[in-house]
């Protein structure tokens, strides 16, 4: 099993971040994980895309060539990053922010931004929600991992909340 | 649950330094390596040791040798830029022979160039940057557990060969996250200690059999002299030409003759190749894929990575190009660990570079592409 | 007869030094054993470090664990020895163009640091070991080999400089008055802090005889005629301070010193040392 996952949007949207915590779950589960991204000078806007990829083998090149899923938060970054999808790869698009989603047959549409927003209370927390998502949609691993990464990433004060927007995500991408 | 855990090549660099022994760390901020600094801010103040953010390049390299010379283990970690900037100072450590680990995480330059993006364009300014003759060891780690691992051989070598020893990093590894599980111990070179006393006439630059000075730390008692300027076992400066001979040929043969030893590659499907690339750091990585893809294609390609870049592996690539008929450098650069393969071959095979210079590591497309033409098949 | 007792602290084998007939660096140089005398500093524990120039050779002739730096960079080497072994005392000798020019960052950020470190600047105005040219000190108007029409910038004053950066302890004297310059090195040691001292000497070479200020004896004549202790300073009028100069302590702030500090900050994160 190798599985090649790029999350993209702009900066500030915490793709970065989404990604770690991917990894950190799949490497605590005994799975081969490289991550990695690139980004421009900006810390907030600009582009951001980050890479995972999770196997059961030695991972060499560490960067992702042919992605089985690609997320996009941004109009832009889906219109940049589908393109290289597999044949039967999924593409993950935030519902309001990708207002016309590319011509792609297997798409997912979830409202990632306004379900952040709108149920944990801030568009902070919309990574966790696509992670949310993204744990449900790829099955790679499991929920009860990743919640347990990322309780111990975020600021103590926000566990909660954090955990509800990973429930929500997941929830969403049923 | 396992020790296993996600880490960055260069937390990972931090924490190999931390293993090794190093209790002091001076850095200024800089892309891509600024992870190391931070990494290094987090650590060092639990263990009780010293991190320093200095006023600039220079200054922070400057406190690193000072600390070495007062005993500490030191370490500073920089980008290409920053790196130039340190070059004299590179210069004073080797000719003053003081232990310290610099890192590089290379970036594309040149000037402030690409800044977060990848590039293998400082194997010349690692080796040449500072002005005169001196050696240089620099290590290139390809994955984030070999980043801990080598970190802790730079500050070993440093110590065991008393000179400035270079982590050469790469942007494809520094910022890479892997799953990775390290030692809980590793093994440590100590710091040298003078044999005889003052009164047994006691020269703090007068080498040992293996021709490293068991030079003292500062506060031992010693009233030892340190200078840049060309000095003799007393460690005084010197105006002879003999003098002068002996200690630049001293610091190039003190680690010369140990040979092959620290000269460290890794060959992978080599036993029957009549190709193979050579590849430093991240881009091996890469490069292992392609050859991987080209054996299944039923081509004899194998791979040669250089862990140590120098001193240069020119055995190694001598043999090799005695029984291959082709070389491909794979790098990130417009070519310049190519120069180097060819000096070393001396013409014995022919020689192509795979270099690529856009803010993209290569793929492993790219790599077996010109597999492909070396072999004479069509890409 | 006088006792010579700083003697013990001057390697005798590297001697001669290399300074001219005349030149103040050597006063300055003894003002600093005087002072480490007087405050009873072990030889083995304390450190000499220096940057590249004329004064900079004195930590070859001093009998401790000496490092003579690269240009500019003593303050960083000084750093790092301190912080890695803070038993040590550290007292860094630089030049006007070290300190200044080449290592003015190093300089301003040392001062803002306060490592316990004492920085005596030996200030000749000029750039002596390169032979004569202008150093960020030579007063408007001097001729030098590289201002063969007279300087046309305005010169540092040191002092000043260390001051506004922060330092805890600021001083100056000169070459004429060795016991008070030392004992101003001998506040400085006192001071858990950085502190900078500046040495006012006379380069009659380089400096002296391009502007016929006469040989070393007639410059430290203009030295005693023109140094005004600071008390008197004060009350000078504005047109009476023309040509003339302060010197004594001009600055003693209590702060925290750089190790104290690190030391609480290892505490918080939960280290020792």
């Amino acid at each position: 099993m190798k599985k090649e996952l790029r999350f993209s949007g702009s900066g500030g949207q915490g793709v970065i971040t989404a990604a770690v915590l991917l990894g950190e779950a799949a490497a605590l589960e005994g799975r081969e994980v490289c991550q990695s991204q690139s980004y421009g000078p900006e810390a907030r806007g600009g582009a951001a895309k980050s890479e995972v990829i999770i196997s059961d083998e030695a991972i060499y090149h560490p960067h992702v060539e042919h992605p089985d899923f690609v997320l996009a938060m941004t109009q832009k970054a889906a219109d940049k990053y589908y393109k290289d999808l597999t044949k039967d790869g999924l593409l993950l698009l935030d519902e309001e922010l990708v207002p016309n989603p590319p011509d792609f047959p297997n798409t997912r549409r979830i409202p990632i931004t306004k379900l952040a927003i709108e149920e944990v209370g801030k568009p902070l927390f919309a990574n966790i929600v696509a992670l949310g998502a993204i744990v449900r949609l790829t099955d790679l691993v499991s929920l009860d991992t990743v919640k347990d990464c990322v309780a111990k990433r975020v600021p103590p004060h926000t566990v909660e909340a954090n955990e509800k927007a990973l429930r929500i995500g997941y929830e969403a991408a049923k | 649950m396992s020790k296993a855990r996600l880490m960055q090549g260069n937390e990972a660099c931090a924490e190999g330094a931390i293993a090794a022994g190093v209790n002091f760390f001076a850095g200024y901020p800089i892309t891509p390596s600024t992870e190391i600094a931070e990494s290094m801010a987090r650590l060092l103040p639990k263990k009780g040791g010293t991190f320093l953010q200095m006023e600039d390049e220079i200054a922070s390299f400057g406190a690193v040798l000072g600390a070495s010379l007062a005993g500490a283990k030191a370490m500073d970690a920089t980008s290409g830029p920053g790196f130039s900037l340190k070059q004299e100072l590179i210069g004073y450590g080797a000719c003053a022979e003081i232990p310290c680990v610099l890192v590089d995480v290379q970036r594309v330059g040149p000037s402030t160039g690409q800044p977060t993006a990848p590039s293998q364009g400082d194997i010349m300014q690692v080796r040449w940057g500072t002005h005169g003759d001196h050696p240089v060891i620099a290590l290139s780690p390809w994955s984030v557990r070999e980043t801990f691992d080598l970190t802790v051989r730079a500050v070993n070598y440093s110590e065991r060969f008393r000179t400035p020893v270079i982590l050469l990093m790469d942007e494809m590894v520094g910022h890479l996250r892997e799953r990775v599980e390290l030692p809980d111990s590793v093994e440590i070179y100590p710091r040298r200690h003078p044999h005889q006393t003052r009164a047994e006439g006691y020269e703090p630059y007068n080498p040992d059999p293996d021709g490293v000075p068991d030079t003292a730390d500062f506060g031992q008692g010693y009233h030892i002299h340190v200078t840049g300027l060309i000095h003799d076992g007393t460690g005084f400066p010197s105006g002879s030409p003999t003098v002068t001979r002996d200690d630049i040929r001293r610091l190039h043969e003190k680690i010369s003759s140990v040979g092959e030893e620290i000269i460290h590659v890794e060959e992978s499907f080599l036993e029957d190749a009549k190709y193979a690339v050579v590849a430093i750091g991240g881009t091996a990585r890469t490069a292992y894929e392609a050859v991987r893809e080209a054996r299944a294609e039923g081509i004899p390609v194998g791979l040669l990575r250089l862990i140590t870049v120098w001193p240069f592996a020119d055995a190694a690539l001598h043999r090799l190009a005695e029984r291959v008929d082709g070389l491909l450098v794979a790098e990130l650069s417009y070519g310049q660990l190519v120069r180097e393969v060819e000096r070393a071959v001396h013409g014995k095979t022919e020689v192509r570079l795979c270099g690529k210079y856009d803010m993209t590591s290569l793929t492993p497309a790219e790599i077996l592409a010109d597999i492909k033409r070396m072999a004479g098949r069509d890409a | 007869m006088m006792e010579r007792s700083y003697e013990k602290y001057f390697r005798e084998n590297r001697l001669p030094h290399i300074w001219c007939p005349g030149c103040g660096n050597g006063l300055a140089m003894k003002a600093i054993v005087m002072a480490i005398e007087e405050k009873g500093l072990s030889q083995d524990e304390t450190v000499i470090v220096s940057g590249i120039g004329c004064s900079s050779r004195a930590s070859g002739y001093m009998d401790f664990d000496t490092l003579h730096t690269a240009h500019g960079r003593a303050i960083p080497f000084a750093t790092g020895i301190k912080l890695a072994n803070p038993k040590l005392h550290v007292i860094v000798i630089t030049g006007d163009g070290d300190c200044t020019a080449i290592g003015g960052n190093h300089f301003i950020h040392g001062c803002r640091r306060n490592v316990d470190l004492t920085v005596i600047m030996f200030n000749n105005e000029i750039y002596g070991m390169t032979g004569g040219q202008g150093s960020p000190t030579t007063p408007l108007g001097r001729l030098t080999t590289t201002a063969p029409y007279g300087t046309s910038v305005r010169p540092f004053d040191a002092c000043h400089i260390a001051m506004a950066a922060g330092a805890t302890y600021v001083a100056r004297s000169t070459a004429y008055h060795v016991r008070h310059l030392a004992k101003l090195i001998g506040e400085g040691i006192d001071n858990k802090g950085f502190s900078f001292i500046e040495a006012y000497v006379q380069c009659p070479t380089a400096y002296g005889r391009k502007n016929r200020l006469g040989d070393g004896g007639a410059m430290m004549k203009w030295m005693r005629d023109n140094a005004v202790q600071l008390s008197a300073w004060e009350k000078l009028p504005e047109e009476k301070r023309q040509g003339k100069f302060p010197i004594g302590c001009f600055l003693k702030r209590e702060a925290e010193d750089f190790n104290m500090a690190y030391n609480e900050l290892v505490n918080r994160a939960g280290g020792a040392r």
